[in-house]
């Protein structure tokens, strides 16, 4: 049985120190529960990701009035940032979808709102504000009274006039 | 006629289109930049020293009107979009810097030392990863496209808008991406069998945020740190981006700092409220995210001028986001007679394309047309087809073939034809 020569020895050791192909760092960090609990929150249709806390349609108008007015128009309908809420329909021949005839959920409302707006202060209303906000902008939608209150329960049972105008193509629904 | 041959068809003249050529030219081109070339060029560069060294090298002056155009909000600068001068360029390459842009609400200036991607929900283990720690895991390559799904929507107007090609079709640019395949870092992190989708999220001022299928991520999805060899640029997501190759361009998120793994879409106002299309009978398509095959011709184009009759070649690109590009016949008579065009290499799935067929202009009006097959054996569909099927609010994944009218003049303009 011959011995493997020194150049061959050296040539094996290189070759093994190359790591399978398929091998990775694994350089990932754990999170730990207090740092998830501070990372942003995803909203879904069903609530989930909501925090607590509540707002009412009179505390909303007031907050749009002063937030929102400029750019959105004084009942959502004109204004630079596009309207808010539609007279028209989704259907026939002048189709103007918006917030009460189109969008299909209510959490969606609240979480781009949350995030998203003002555009000249991103994320500076409060979870209250947001709820009242939201209860504002649903009233005008004609899907909360005048004396409503929205909170984590509340705003996903909402249910959107059209929740099932969506059809899904390049995904499969559950 | 063999591949490259020479087409030479004039088409009949239709009168509407002398009038709609009214329309020329709308306020964008009035404003372009106006080419004002150096004073300070030599007559003669061989008899003086030329200029030194630069870090960081940067067109012709001489270029300077070859330049993404902004269409952005009045009231929001940092909301808008601006688009790739197709017109202009060659090849399949977009240089970084001419790369479109939409932003929701500007460009964020991140630390990228500081900048983490978390990645949580329905997994095993919740990690965190530096951009360091990204760089060092294996990396890979694609050249490919990157669509918004709201190019050419100037396209469903009544009338056609009179503007650059690029300023109609350049929401769209092709790099090659370099970075991290996605599956990697959700196999780090032990994917629970009930996640079917990943919302992901940016750091930018609107948080934007949408969701993935999962089976996506996984196929091809990259975690994007270099674009054209060079690390990304602010306005294309650094210091990370994802590339979702193929698919609409909202999903290729910028700045990206959050993976959640997810058994459902998040519903963001981005999958739900836009980036949706609204049918003729009230209902919706929604997650509509594969871009379908596309062609334009990008020279010449209008703002191009034939200046005399003879010889061109017609350049033009082609994609599809459902693969290689098979095949682009050009039509130089409204589509009433088709020639296929040279496709040159290299021919990439989900990447543009360059086509190319020579021209002889006899003088005669002419409405020039490309038309593009993928290998999936899907066709660019007429406009009139298009919008026969689809109606006109949709606003998204215009797709339809383009036309350009030549004039007797050398003039191009856009018609619809």
């Amino acid at each position: 049985m011959s011995m493997p020569s020194a150049a061959t020895g050296a040539a094996l050791a290189c070759l093994l120190a190359f790591a399978a192909h398929a091998e990775t760092p694994r350089l990932g960090q754990p999170i730990s529960a207090a740092e998830l609990a501070r990372l942003p929150r995803s909203v879904f249709p069903d609530g989930r990701g909501l925090p607590p806390g509540r707002g009412t349609v009179a505390d909303g108008e007031t907050l749009y009035d002063q937030r929102c007015a400029s750019c959105h128009g004084p009942k959502g309908i004109d204004g630079s940032g596009g309207h808010l809420i539609s007279d028209g329909a989704i259907t026939g021949p002048d189709q103007d979808p918006a917030i009460n005839n189109y969008w299909p959920y209510a959490t969606t409302l609240w979480d781009f709102t949350r995030r998203a707006m003002p555009m000249n202060a991103p994320g500076s209303l409060t979870a209250d504000e947001t709820y009242a906000v939201t209860a504002w902008l649903l009233h005008l939608s004609g899907l909360l009274d005048a004396d409503g209150v929205l909170d984590e329960k509340t705003l996903p049972a909402i249910r959107m006039p059209n929740r099932d105008g969506f059809d899904w193509i390049d995904a499969r629904r559950p | 006629m063999s591949e490259g041959d020479e087409t030479s068809a004039s088409g009949p003249l239709d009168r509407r289109l002398f009038l709609r050529r009214g329309l020329r030219w709308s306020a964008a081109i009035a404003a372009a930049p106006s080419i004002a070339i150096a004073a300070d060029i030599p007559s003669d560069p061989t008899r003086t020293p030329g200029q030194p060294f630069s870090n960081y090298g940067q067109p012709s002056p001489q270029e300077k009107a070859t330049i993404r155009w902004i269409s952005a909000n009045r009231a929001v600068a940092g909301n808008g979009v601006s688009w790739t001068p197709l017109h202009d360029l060659e090849g399949i390459i977009t240089p970084s810097g001419l790369h479109f842009e939409r932003h929701h609400n500007g460009v964020p200036q991140i630390d990228a030392a500081a900048h983490r991607l978390s990645v949580h929900g329905l997994v095993q283990r919740p990690l965190s990863f530096t951009i360091e720690a990204l760089k060092r895991y294996p990396q890979r390559s694609r050249i490919g496209f990157v669509e918004c799904g709201g190019n050419s929507n100037s396209s469903w107007n009544l009338e056609p808008l009179q503007t650059r090609a690029g300023y109609l079709h350049g929401l769209a640019s092709n790099s090659e991406w370099t970075g991290v395949p996605l599956s990697i870092v959700l196999d780090e992190a032990g994917v629970d069998p009930a996640a079917r989708w990943l919302v992901l999220e940016a750091s930018d001022a609107i948080g934007m945020n949408i969701s993935l299928p999962l089976a996506k991520a996984r196929k091809d999805c990259l975690l994007a740190l270099y674009q054209n060899g060079e690390r990304l640029r602010p306005e294309q997501g650094y210091p990370l981006r994802l590339i979702v190759p193929g698919w609409e361009g909202v999903l290729n998120v910028k700045w990206l700092s959050r993976i959640e793994l997810s058994s459902e879409p998040v519903m963001s106002r981005n999958e739900t409220s836009r980036y949706t299309e609204l049918q003729p009978d009230g209902r919706a398509r929604q997650f509509t995210f594969v871009m379908d095959v596309k062609s334009l011709i990008t020279s010449p184009s209008p703002g191009h001028l034939l200046s005399e009759k003879g010889l061109y070649e017609i350049r033009g690109l082609a994609w599809s986001g459902r693969g290689k590009v098979k095949r682009v016949d050009v039509s130089a008579d409204a589509g009433k007679t088709w020639k296929p065009a040279q496709l040159q290499g290299p021919v990439l799935p989900m990447s543009f394309t360059r086509f190319r067929i020579p021209w002889r202009w006899d003088g005669a009006a002419a409405i020039l047309q490309s038309r593009a097959v993928d290998e999936t054996g899907t066709v660019q569909p007429t406009r009139a087809a298009l919008v026969a099927k689809r109606g006109r609010a949709g606003y998204f994944h215009y797709n339809a073939i383009v036309s350009w009218q030549v004039g007797e003049d050398g003039e191009l303009s856009h018609v619809y034809a």
